[in-house]
């Protein structure tokens, strides 16, 4: 019983990175998109943390902490903006919402 | 030990892909709390507690919290067609309950290290606030100006001046 190889974590961060790049592509909901990014960011740690592992250094994790704060500093913006888009048109469809200002508005 | 990795993984691939597929913003949290501890387990299996930890912690509890709360306040978890009863939240049950069971093995097996060695808690904080440390004053800076834009966005104009006056 050996450990993991790197490969298979790195295949593992790919699929996921992955599958986050097409709910971010194929999803019209603007909380889809950002739960899709979440499973970006969660992917691009679980890389990381592979290769801290292989070397057995802590910078992997380290660097997987810098992610957590810019994924939670993002999803916490994310969220407010998709509350004020909601509030301004009714909507958290991306198409709907693809001006920045209500062109009835001024 | 390598099968625990291999088994969490397959998990966190299907949640993730229940995320991206499902019609209600509900169901998809759902999933998405059972792809971040599947992705935690892997970490554990990695031979990385501490990141298994935060990854719980921070992702699968506050900022799943938020989405939560987001998703309530917007109102569209609840399509009436979509509200499928049991059926959508079976999968989800089936995939915690083969991260239980995982877990359960991994402990019932005493403790045993991963194969590949551990990098514990002491080594990552020595690391990141010794080597790190302009990172953590970059991040808490980014931290602040995260919390200034989210306040800043998250008040809706008018409503501020009914409480003011």
């Amino acid at each position: 019983m050996g450990s993991i190889p790197t490969s298979h974590a790195l295949m593992l961060a790919a699929v996921l990175f992955l599958i986050g790049t097409i709910g971010v592509l194929a999803r019209r909901n603007l909380v889809f998109v950002l739960m899709s990014i979440e499973i970006m960011l969660s992917a691009a740690g679980l890389a990381f943390v592979a290769a801290g592992s292989k070397w057995h250094q802590p910078d992997g994790q380290v660097a997987f902490i810098f992610i957590l704060v810019v994924a939670a500093a993002e999803v916490a913006i994310g969220l407010s903006l998709i509350l004020r888009i909601n509030h301004y048109f009714r909507s958290v469809d991306s198409d709907e919402v693809s001006l920045l200002r209500e062109e009835s508005d001024t | 030990m390598n099968v625990l990795f291999y088994i969490s993984g397959a998990v966190a691939i299907i949640s993730a892909l229940m995320v991206v597929t499902r019609g209600s913003a509900m169901h998809a949290l759902v999933n998405l709390i059972v792809s971040f501890l599947a992705i935690a387990c892997a970490f554990w299996t990695l031979g990385a507690p501490f990141a298994a930890a935060l990854q719980i912690v921070v992702y699968a509890g506050a900022i799943m919290v938020l989405f939560v709360f987001a998703v309530m306040i917007l109102n569209i978890g609840n399509e009436p067609r979509r509200r499928g009863g049991l059926s959508a939240w079976i999968v989800p049950t089936i995939l915690a309950a083969v991260l239980l069971v995982e877990f359960l093995l991994a402990v019932s097996s005493g403790p045993r290290a991963p194969a590949g060695g551990v990098v514990g808690p002491v080594a990552v904080g020595m690391s990141l606030f010794a080597t790190y440390a302009i990172g953590v004053e970059i991040a808490s800076v980014l931290l602040l100006a995260g919390l200034v834009a989210a306040f800043h966005f998250g008040v809706i104009p008018g409503r501020l001046e009914d409480r003011d006056g």
